[in-house]
């Protein structure tokens, strides 16, 4: 399989904190991967750096072949990176079906007929499972419809490559097999998922390979069963 | 809607001007109509951008005498019509609009208005110190004779405005309605987000930036030939700026139609108490009306009547 995204020697600063060190990965094309890591290891900020929310103070991004480095956010998601954000943004003014109107009609623009979007959008919701709330504001979701707005959005940018940061966090156990399914289908669909997640048993379930960081170091990569015999990463959760 | 609509109610709503100015009727009249249609103008194009795009600029001044001052330039130099100088006007107040985008709009929030702010102080001191156009003192100029089929020149000025305000109002309902306005409203709601989105925020933001000074340009152009004595005192005056801010912020902020409702009755206020108390007590009026609205009604009036409608519905 062919390399989708290469993350070579990425390093981000904040003032004089370190957050990344010479962080490089690749992903390929239809792959489920991983990427966990104790708090505050630097899990989001690698993703603000792989989607353009954040510049890098060093290394490479490439994206089916092409260099991304400097290209600004918004034209990263036309080439199809999306990613959810870890604590929900919502456009608050806007109903859920509008939510998903704009990536809809700016991220997939030229994909989908003008006259196609509020229906295309509509389909998403099914989806995900969020039909019923269309019409509501994300003020009036719960936590759980919550995280699947983010991803219906994510979803509705029509990306190759879907970054889906902590999407699982506070949900419960019940809650969180309702998110891996439709994961899961997304993948079917010929997909690309990066996961981050906090929760192991969904990420070791989801993953064919896993990236480990601890503060802002890449220190193990693999498939699940190796990632968790690895000692270093034994290390980094349990502590000494 | 079909495209055309707001082109023919535009062209509607200036030939009733048209045809009410052949009614006669008291000067005042005309005069106190401009002064609210002018505020249709400006507060229609602050909401572009505070209402739509969520940036508050407070240098509304600054661009209303950007078209006040290009105006009285050409007047000065080429004795040019009120089309040319409202053409220039436009064209000089956007190009600063588009200028100003590029210097503040990666200052977010409160710093973008600060800057704003210090835009107005900042032209107003060189305006003052600018001998071409009179300098801190100011000059009189005289009014060309009023064209064909209008009575006077008052007239004139008012039907000019009407269509001014239409234009800039039929535009704000454009962008509301189109994908513009929705990556604005994107931009409002949360900016990271609209740019994970897709949306080229910056050059957005720059289309709104451009296009509210351009309409705050076309509000000041005709503005020396309504006073005839242009001095920067008046032209950079606080009023413009508190106004502008007021109006939306009490019709409402998120349509095309508050800020319409705001300048009516925020404008006519003004005038009634001009009149009949003092024109000093205006800002106190505008500044009481707004913290009530802010208090009580955040939402503006638009937002008032929207919940009524929710709980009827209901
Ligand atoms: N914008 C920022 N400015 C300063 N420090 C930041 C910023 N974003 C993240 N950090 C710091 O970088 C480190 C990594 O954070 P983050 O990437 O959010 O970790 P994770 O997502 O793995 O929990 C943390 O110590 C955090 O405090
Ligand atoms: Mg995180």
């Amino acid at each position: 399989m062919a390399a989708l995204l290469e993350v070579r020697g990425v390093t981000k600063r904040f003032g004089g904190f370190q957050a990344l060190s010479d962080v490089s990965l690749e992903v390929r094309e239809g792959e489920r991967f991983g990427l966990i890591g104790p708090n505050g290891s630097g899990k989001t900020t690698l993703i603000n750096c792989i989607s353009g929310a954040l510049g890098t103070d060093g290394g490479t991004l490439v994206f089916r072949g092409k260099d991304i480095t400097r290209l600004p956010a918004h034209q990263r998601t036309r080439l199809g990176i999306c990613r959810s954000f870890q604590i929900p943004r919502p456009f608050t003014s806007m109903t859920v079906l509008e939510n998903l109107c704009i990536p809809l009609e700016y991220a997939a623009h030229g994909q989908v007929p003008r006259s196609a979007v509020a229906s295309e959008a509509m389909e998403i919701l099914r989806l995900m499972g969020l039909d019923a709330k269309a019409q509501a504001r994300p003020a009036d979701l719960t936590g759980i419809d919550m995280r699947k707005l983010e991803l219906a959005r994510a979803m509705a940018a029509k990306p190759r490559l879907l970054i889906s940061d902590e999407a699982m966090a506070g949900l419960s156990p019940a809650e969180v097999d309702a998110i891996l399914p439709i994961l899961f289908a997304l993948n079917e669909r010929g997909i690309t998922i990066i996961m981050i997640e906090h929760i192991m048993r969904a990420v070791m379930r989801f993953s064919q390979r896993i990236a480990v960081l601890d503060a802002g170091e890449k220190i193990a990569e693999g498939t699940p069963e190796e990632v968790v015999s690895n000692k270093r990463v034994e290390k980094a959760y349990l502590g000494e | 809607m079909k495209k055309t609509v707001p082109l023919w109610v535009v062209l509607g709503v200036v030939v009733a001007a048209f045809l009410f100015t052949r009614l006669g009727g008291n000067r005042y009249i005309y005069f106190a109509g401009y002064f609210v249609l002018q505020y249709i103008v400006l507060a229609t194009a602050w909401n572009v951008l505070g209402g739509y795009t969520g940036y508050v600029n407070f240098g509304t001044a600054a661009f209303f005498a950007t078209g006040a001052y290009t105006a009285l330039v050409l007047i000065l130099a080429f004795k040019a019509t009120l089309p040319v100088q409202i053409v220039a006007g436009a064209l000089t107040a956007g190009l600063l609009g588009l200028g100003i985008g590029y210097l503040t709009l990666r200052l977010r929030g409160v710093f973008f208005s600060i800057a704003t702010l210090a835009l107005s102080v900042v032209l107003q001191t060189v305006v003052s110190n600018w001998e071409y156009v009179g300098g801190g003192k100011g000059l009189s100029i005289i009014r060309p004779k009023a064209p064909a089929l209008f009575a006077s020149h008052a007239e004139y000025l008012f039907v000019v405005m009407v269509l001014l305000a239409a234009a800039s109002v039929a535009l704000a309902w454009w962008v509301q309605n189109s994908r513009v306005g929705r990556g604005l409203a994107a931009i409002r709601d949360n900016e990271e987000a609209a740019e994970c989105m897709g949306v080229p925020t910056l050059r957005l933001k720059l289309f709104a930036t451009t296009l509210s000074g351009c309409l705050m340009g076309v509000a000041g152009t005709p503005f020396p030939y309504y006073v005839t004595l242009v001095e920067p005192g008046s032209v950079f005056s606080l009023d413009y700026a508190v106004n502008s801010l007021a109006m939306p912020m009490i019709g409402g902020t998120t349509t095309w139609v508050g800020p319409v409702i705001g300048a009516v009755l925020l404008g006519t206020a003004q005038q009634v108490a001009t009149v009949t108390i003092s024109s000093e007590l205006n800002l106190l009026i505008v500044g009481i009306v707004l913290v009530a609205f802010v208090m009580l009604a955040p939402q503006g009036i638009v937002g008032l009547v929207q919940r009524l409608f929710h709980r009827r519905s209901r």
